[in-house]
């Protein structure tokens, strides 16, 4: 079953899939019904959306005094920019920061590469045995991620074959990273609608397999590398539990894994300040790359609660 | 996922379409030396198959191999592994805190089912009617599903202090309720955890229930008001209708989700007050990684298996309950 994926989207007037006819705005028991019920979703939406995060905001530049005895007030005895200097040196923010960019680059290195090598053979190359690889991909998309956590953990600390645990290791990250079947799924279906002709003039050129995936496939395919980097990036911007099992050292840890760690030795406002550093990458990401998100093609998964 | 075609090759299968013109050639043909398979494309397709291979082969099939044989055995990573047959399941079964897990992450699975799946369902079919910044109410909506859940944990952790000058407390004393104990309490913490992670994830589902409404054929709409139809009637009988198939598709993923539910009771409240949060992702990971129990691995990974069997066959009985409304 695959979700309706949004054909066209006109500006203004109604659109396909809209409840209302132009005639129904006309009327003014809905048009004012159904702007005031759109005035009270868009305050909803502020305050829930956008309230927590303007109040860690805010909070990452009080002092610590204020926000304990007065949570809501704006600034009663002025502005403690301090926090956030206090936060990157002192608590070490800035060396978790440079952690957590160092694994999500290393995660989305390998996600890319497998997902577009992998969806490359499947959907362009196909070899015989394509269908049984594409078959084991998709098995793994139905087995929950609780089932690898403790094997992977024990495979991480006693690989077979190499006698050298893998603990501390970024590569305990960034490798496992890249076993996303939904990535290459997604990469394959979209090599399967690149037009076969450009393939087989390439070929008739005498492009081999290499130049055809470096010079053809991956430059007609900037849309979904970016929507896989995105989400890529993401992704390992979140994660918690798999780094806080791999990564012992609190110098090689991720924020993710050391904000819960620091909070009880750290002051509230330098504390709330860290909070507010770390958000600031996903949230920058996503005003600059909306479209990825709320087009909804990386969502598959993202449901709970 | 209709759309994944694993059509024969084009190219690779020169022999059979060959074969199909003039049988004669197939003897030819079929004489396949390892030359004849590198001239094919063979090796090249096996090299861009490597990276692959060795990461799913690795990290993603090895281990779900060892889940099943680790289940059998006891593993503590000092000695050698000894089989111990269906011991592991044994202990967990007799496991005095297996029914509280399994009834916590029920609970939290039922209050987010209640909070956290109408919500979006109004919210969307609410904003698929804006017709002015419609980006902007997706961007709020969406917001705090960007927001790194563990600081959004953290964060709500702040707001829900349980003393008078806490965040939530202090805003519903200005309309006289309160305060409130929030997560130090046994009956309040679930709930707490439900909203906080309903927060969290609303704007996920909200996006795809729009790409959903857009495409809702506008005729029907038209063709109700034209025969009287009043807006509650259309939403009732046109657009729930139209969109139940994404419907039955969210319910069963956020059900599959929230059985797997670890964050919020890992860094709100550890599982406590006494035991009150403890969900069965949190009992595997006490098994496994606790220090109380400590490297019980067999426990653990019968735990993970016996959850994700059960969620097989819930999908399985789902599907074949829904189907006939799903699809008529």
């Amino acid at each position: 079953m695959t979700l309706p994926i949004r054909r066209r989207r006109p500006s203004g007037g109604p659109s396909n899939g809209s409840l209302l006819t132009r005639a129904d705005w006309t009327r003014p028991r809905i048009k004012w019904g159904v702007g005031t019920a759109h005035l009270l979703l868009l305050a909803a939406l502020v305050v829930f959306g956008l309230g927590p995060l303007l109040w860690l905001a805010k909070s990452a530049i009080t002092p610590t005094v204020d926000t304990i005895s007065h949570p809501i007030s704006l600034f009663p005895h002025g502005t403690a920019w301090g926090n956030l200097r206090a936060a990157w040196s002192d608590v070490h923010v800035g060396r978790y920061f440079w952690n957590t960019v160092a694994l999500a680059l290393g995660c989305w290195l390998s996600q890319i590469v497998v997902a577009t090598t992998g969806g490359y053979v499947l959907s362009v190359l196909r070899p015989k045995y394509a269908r049984i690889v594409t078959g084991l991909l998709l098995t793994t998309l139905f087995v929950p991620a609780v089932v690898l956590l403790v094997p992977l953990y024990i495979e991480i600390v006693h690989p077979p074959l190499i006698h050298h645990s893998f603990i501390d290791s970024y590569w305990a990250i960034w490798l496992p990273a890249g076993a996303s079947a939904f990535n290459v799924v997604l990469v394959k279906r979209f090599f399967d609608n690149l037009p076969r002709e450009i393939f087989e003039a390439a070929r008739i050129d005498g492009a081999g397999p290499f130049r055809l995936f470096v010079l053809v496939v991956l430059p007609m395919s900037k849309p979904i590398l970016g929507v896989v980097s995105v989400f890529a990036v993401l992704a390992s911007w979140k994660d918690f539990l798999w780094p806080l099992l791999v990564l012992t050292n609190p110098d090689r840890q991720p924020l993710s894994v050391r904000l819960p760690a620091i909070q009880s030795q750290t002051q509230l406002g330098i504390f709330l300040a860290a909070m507010f550093i770390a958000c600031l990458v996903p949230i920058v990401g996503f005003l600059i790359f909306q479209r990825s998100f709320l087009r909804g093609t990386g969502l598959g998964g993202a449901i709970k609660g | 996922m209709g759309a994944i075609d694993v059509a024969p090759s084009e190219r690779n299968s020169d022999a059979v379409i060959v074969s199909r013109r003039e049988p004669v050639r197939v003897h030819h043909r079929a004489r396949r030396t390892p030359a004849t398979w590198v001239h094919g494309g063979g090796l090249s397709s096996l090299i861009f198959l490597l990276p692959m291979l060795f990461i799913f082969g690795a990290f993603s099939w090895y281990p779900i191999a060892r889940t099943v044989i680790m289940s059998l055995q006891h593993t503590n990573l000092v000695q050698p592994a000894t089989w111990v047959g269906f011991h592991n399941f044994a202990t967990v079964i007799h496991d005095p805190l297996l029914p509280t897990a399994v009834k916590n992450t029920a609970y939290f699975a039922f209050l987010a089912l209640i909070f956290g799946y109408p919500i979006p369902l109004v919210a969307a079919v609410l904003m698929s009617e804006v017709r002015r910044f419609r980006g902007l109410y997706s961007a709020l909506a969406y917001l705090p599903v960007v927001i790194p859940p563990v600081v959004a944990v953290l964060l709500w952790k702040t707001f829900y202090d349980a003393s008078t000058t806490g965040v939530f407390n202090t805003i519903l004393a200005w309309v006289h309720l309160g305060p409130y104990p929030w997560l130090q309490s046994m009956h309040t913490a679930m709930p707490s955890l439900v909203l906080e992670s309903t927060w969290a994830n609303a704007g996920g589902t909200i996006i795809i229930y729009l790409a959903a409404l857009t495409g809702v054929n506008s005729e029907l709409y038209e063709a109700a008001s034209v025969d009287g139809a009043s807006l509650r009637q259309k939403v009732w009988h046109i657009t729930i209708p139209q969109l139940r198939g994404v419907l039955l598709v969210t319910m069963i993923l956020q059900i599959i989700g929230t059985a797997q539910v670890f964050l919020e009771p890992y860094l709100f409240t550890s599982g406590g007050p006494a035991n009150s949060t403890l969900t069965v992702l949190l009992l595997i990971f006490n098994y496994a990684f606790g220090s109380s129990v400590g490297g019980d691995y067999g426990s653990a990974t019968a735990l993970s298996l016996m959850l994700a069997a059960f969620l097989a066959v819930f999908s399985l009985v789902y599907l074949r309950a829904t189907r006939s409304w799903s699809t008529g």
